[in-house]
């Protein structure tokens, strides 16, 4: 029995935002009698949230920085309205259309990095412009109009797998997605485990690692063997699979690289960094600029999603981009943060959003319940930093999916 | 013995008590305080020192330790900061607690108001603050915003607020470690003043010297226990005695046997001339000219404001201030090193005075930190190879015998000593040819600085050269082979270690460009 426990108790911990999430899907599932986890519903989740996600990601980088971004909703809409036109004017391919929206991004993004980064006024009020600049930019270029976009565009918001090979009752593509990821995690911890043995680190028992990798596997392919059921032509949607894509590169990228690096770096502790050679105007002007481009990309997607640009797409996104990133443990202050943590923190958002609207929770009410749960997750966070232990949705997502070696207890009473 | 009617003791503590989470940080600790004394704490960083200080002044509450506090006969249980205010015990931090763009009068009254009908009273504010400035001895104007006066000057700010509470018990934690030698000086005939007023005094101090030159009593804390408490009147106390007390050994000597073997000039610059960042007809640096030597270990002494930091700072990749000119050979070519990445690609490192707030990020841990400085060396296609960065921080956690449970541990849980030690890996691995280090041994104990001292002998011995920069002149005296001296930001002069002691050093530091000057002898002069 205590062996049980010694087995769980770390991976409990690790996965305390996790567990936040399946509490949720379980008690809204109980609640609504099904209807949560019903194909279509999981699906719907997905694709009415793959851009706030994909923002979330930039974002979390900008907040790791120490800066904050609140043009991304003006800048998206920027972005659509640009694509859109320029598809229905110009009669460009859907493809350059979204070239043409990732460069608009880039260059909206190279504005607001050259103001932060070079001129060094801070994020907030940079951005602050460009949220007004990029909204009255999208309502002069618009017209203030809805502008349609062709259906082949609308494949990256509202596009699903197709359908392959022999008829098995799922979507096999979705499948092959699903056991291909699993294989990958199994692959990637049995190889870090096998570094880790080699440099003598500590490595935890194989029965805990089993376990966890079996319940990650487990809900990885309970989420892809629901949506491989819907309704055929319904299946995974194109928008999580970017979503997907951008998680597995950003993850990378902030973890395991030298650009990643840096960034914590600079958010930890700029001074420090800069006398340690990092290039903290290049690394400011790089978050920012990413920043644009996924805001872009998420614009996109929506615009593709909703089958048209407006004048008001995108009006407090950066407010959902931002409570993702905060309940998925970043730190106001700078230098703490994960990509996963902010996806993950992004889907609490979601999956509260679409309970609620299953029970008919009116708009008022709903509100009110996610702000109280950011306030919750944030003051918890705050609270465990207080008593001395790690916060823990921050710093554990940080070691997400590798066991901390760290010591729990911390040594106080230090002098000077 | 002899003192036929001993003063009754202010304070008492018995048997105190405190456990974190996992650590014990004080284990029946007692210290007893007599009336009127100026009372000493020393003890290795980690002690318990503060842990010791915080209890006393209510920060950990009563009810979070076991044992008793007496306090004038009475045994008192302070639950926050403001009941041992209240009680006359005020404790000053060796972080500032001042507000910069408020005035002087505003800082000694915050939280302490002077009003009159719910609206503060600037008249009695500033005039209360001319009468107690005045009793810390100084003239400034009570208007003036604190980040307009010195450290030493703001230190003497914290002492006047504190009078304004009627403190009985005055509490210093490092009150000089920031300071220079003439502030520091004025600091403690401060303190002897005070003393001579009736007010006790209690300061933790890892400045051995001080202590002797004014403490009354000495309590010596080790591992979270009181060690013993040395009364000066009973004999006079030597710092070896204090030191044995503090390490539990009796250390030979303060600084590791070193032979230099020096080879041929590595460094130099002349005509090095930078001006302040924010006021550029001020410099900073003026016609610098020095040169490091293979295997030299260099000092470099200068009062607080000399401009040493800022020179350094300048050679390290331009990383302080606008240079205006100079030239920079090392290894016998001339070179341009306008950023740190270029500074650091040309084999310099900068050790920052200021660990906490220049050197480290404190949310990363051991091994992040030793390698952030040159990722380039353990990444392919700048993709860090983690298995590279555990052994590299491995390695020179075992060679700097840093002590840390592993090398994934949080930098910021570790004592000042192995912070430091980590600073120092974290610029070993970029594998420097000039090694630059500003306050090595600020706020560290004795065994850890004993040990930083090896590690910079040993770089010295691998044929590197090696520059210290220091505000204590016995370690510069003890480590350099060669010392320079700064003032006004210009060098004032050079000494070999054979010539140089504490008054030919501060002759040549305090020297001003009005008291008649001498010019810096050249490389030819010394070499």
């Amino acid at each position: 029995m205590n062996k049980l426990k010694e087995i769980f108790g770390g991976d409990i911990r690790q996965f305390g935002m996790i567990f936040a999430l399946v509490f949720l899907l379980v008690f809204f599932e109980v609640a609504t009698g099904g209807l949560v986890l019903d194909p279509g519903n999981v699906i719907n989740i997905f694709q009415g949230n793959s851009y706030i996600l994909v923002m979330a990601i930039g974002m979390v980088l900008v907040i790791i920085a120490g800066h904050i971004d609140l043009s991304v909703g003006s800048v998206a809409a920027f972005a659509g309205i640009v694509v859109a036109i320029a598809m229905r004017d110009w009669g460009i391919p859907w493809w350059a259309g979204i070239l043409l929206g990732l460069v608009i991004g880039a260059l909206v993004g190279a504005w607001q990095g050259f103001w932060v980064a070079v001129v060094g006024i801070p994020a907030f009020i940079v951005t602050l412009a460009g949220m007004l600049i990029f909204r009255g930019a999208n309502q002069y270029v618009g017209k203030s109009l809805t502008i349609p976009v062709p259906e082949q565009f609308q494949m990256i918001g509202a596009g699903y797998l197709p359908e392959v090979g022999p008829r098995t009752g799922y979507n096999n593509l979705t499948l092959l997605i699903g056991i291909a990821l699993c294989a990958a995690i199994v692959f990637g911890a049995l190889r870090n485990r096998r570094n880790q043995r080699k440099i003598g680190a500590d490595v935890e028992s194989g029965t805990v690692l089993g376990i966890r990798l079996a319940l990650i596997c487990a809900a990885i392919l309970a989420v892809i063997l629901t949506m491989a059921s819907g309704r055929r032509g319904t299946s995974l949607p194109i928008s999580a699979l970017i979503l997907g894509a951008l998680v597995l590169l950003y993850g990378f990228l902030s973890t395991r690289t030298i650009i990643g690096r840096h960034i914590y770096a600079v958010g930890g502790n700029r001074h420090a960094a800069e006398l340690s050679g990092v290039r903290s105007k290049r690394v400011n002007f790089l978050v920012m600029m990413n920043m644009s481009v996924l805001a872009a990309l998420a614009g996109m997607m929506f615009v593709a999603r909703s089958n048209a640009s407006g004048p008001f797409d995108g009006v407090g996104w950066e407010l959902d981009a931002i409570a993702a990133v905060f309940i998925g443990g970043a730190a106001v202050t700078g230098g703490v943060g994960t990509v996963v943590g902010a996806v993950i923190g992004g889907l609490v958002m979601a999956v509260l959003n679409n309970g609620l609207q299953l029970l008919g929770v009116g708009a008022d009410w709903t509100q009110i319940i996610k702000g109280l749960v950011l306030l919750a997750a944030v003051a918890f966070d705050v609270y465990n930093k207080s008593q001395g232990r790690r916060s823990i949705t921050g710093l554990l997502m940080q070691n997400f999916g590798r066991r901390s070696t760290e010591e729990t207890t911390e040594k106080v009473g230090q002098e000077s | 013995m002899v003192d036929a009617t001993p003063r009754a003791p202010i304070l008492e503590m018995v048997g105190i008590t405190k456990t974190f989470p996992g650590v014990k940080a004080l284990s029946d600790v007692t210290l007893t305080v007599r009336r009127g004394d100026v009372h000493a704490i020393v003890g290795e960083n980690g002690a318990g020192k503060s842990t010791l200080m915080k209890v006393l002044s209510g920060v950990h509450p009563h009810g979070s330790y076991d044992g008793t506090i007496r306090y004038n006969g009475q045994d008192v249980a302070f639950g926050s900061i403001r009941d041992s205010e209240h009680a006359g015990i005020v404790i000053i931090h060796q972080e500032l607690a001042l507000i910069p763009e408020l005035s002087i009068a505003e800082n000694i009254f915050l939280g302490n108001e002077e009003t009159r009908r719910g609206a503060i009273d600037w008249v009695k504010t500033n005039n209360k603050a001319r009468e107690l400035l005045a009793r810390v001895g100084l003239r400034e104007d009570p208007e003036t915003p604190i980040k307009n006066i010195g450290v030493g000057k703001q230190q003497l700010v914290e002492i006047a607020k504190a009078l304004s509470k009627d403190v009985q018990l005055l509490i210093l934690d490092e009150p000089t470690a920031a300071l220079n030698e003439e502030d520091s000086q004025h600091l403690l005939d401060l303190i002897r003043g005070l003393r001579e007023r009736g007010i006790t005094s209690i300061m933790i101090s890892h400045k051995l010297n001080e202590i002797e030159a004014i403490a009354d009593a000495i309590t010596i804390i080790r591992d979270g226990r009181t060690v013993e408490t040395l009364d000066i009147r009973e004999g006079a106390v030597d710092e070896d005695r204090i030191i044995r007390g503090m390490v539990g050994r009796s250390l030979e000597s303060r600084f590791p046997d070193h032979t230099p073997d020096i080879g041929e000039t590595m460094f130099e610059i002349s005509g090095w001339t930078v001006a302040h960042p924010q006021v550029p007809e001020r410099l900073v640096a003026k016609q610098s000219e020095f040169f490091v030597r293979r295997g030299e270990i260099v000092g470099f002494a200068g009062l607080m404001g000399s401009g040493r930091t800022e020179l350094m700072r300048s050679i390290f990749g331009h990383s302080y201030g606008t240079w205006l000119g100079g030239t920079m050979t090392l290894n016998g070519k001339r070179v341009d090193l306008r950023s740190v990445p270029a500074a650091i690609d040309a084999g310099i490192g900068y050790v920052t005075e200021d660990r906490k707030v220049l050197g480290l990020n404190l949310l990363d841990d051991v091994k992040t930190t030793t390698v952030s400085a040159k990722l380039k060396k353990i990444a392919r296609n700048l993709v860090i190879d983690r298995r590279a960065e555990h052994t590299a921080a491995e390695d020179y956690r075992q060679a700097l015998r840093t002590k840390t449970p592993s090398v994934d541990y949080g930098v910021a849980k570790l004592s000042g000593g192995n912070q430091q030690k980590v600073v120092l890996a974290k610029w070993l691995f970029t594998d420097p040819d000039l090694l630059i280090l500003d306050e090595p041994t600020r706020g560290i104990d004795v065994g850890a600085k004993y040990e930083i001292y090896g590690i910079i002998q040993r770089l010295a011995n691998q044929g590197k050269g090696v520059i210290v920069v220091s505000s204590e002149l016995p370690e510069l005296l003890g480590l350099s082979d060669r010392i320079y001296t700064i003032s006004e930001g210009r060098i004032t002069g050079v000494l070999d270690k054979n010539e140089a002691d504490q008054e030919s050093l501060m002759r040549l530091m305090t020297q001003t460009s009005s008291s008649g000057s001498i010019p810096a002898p050249t490389p030819e002069d010394v070499a």
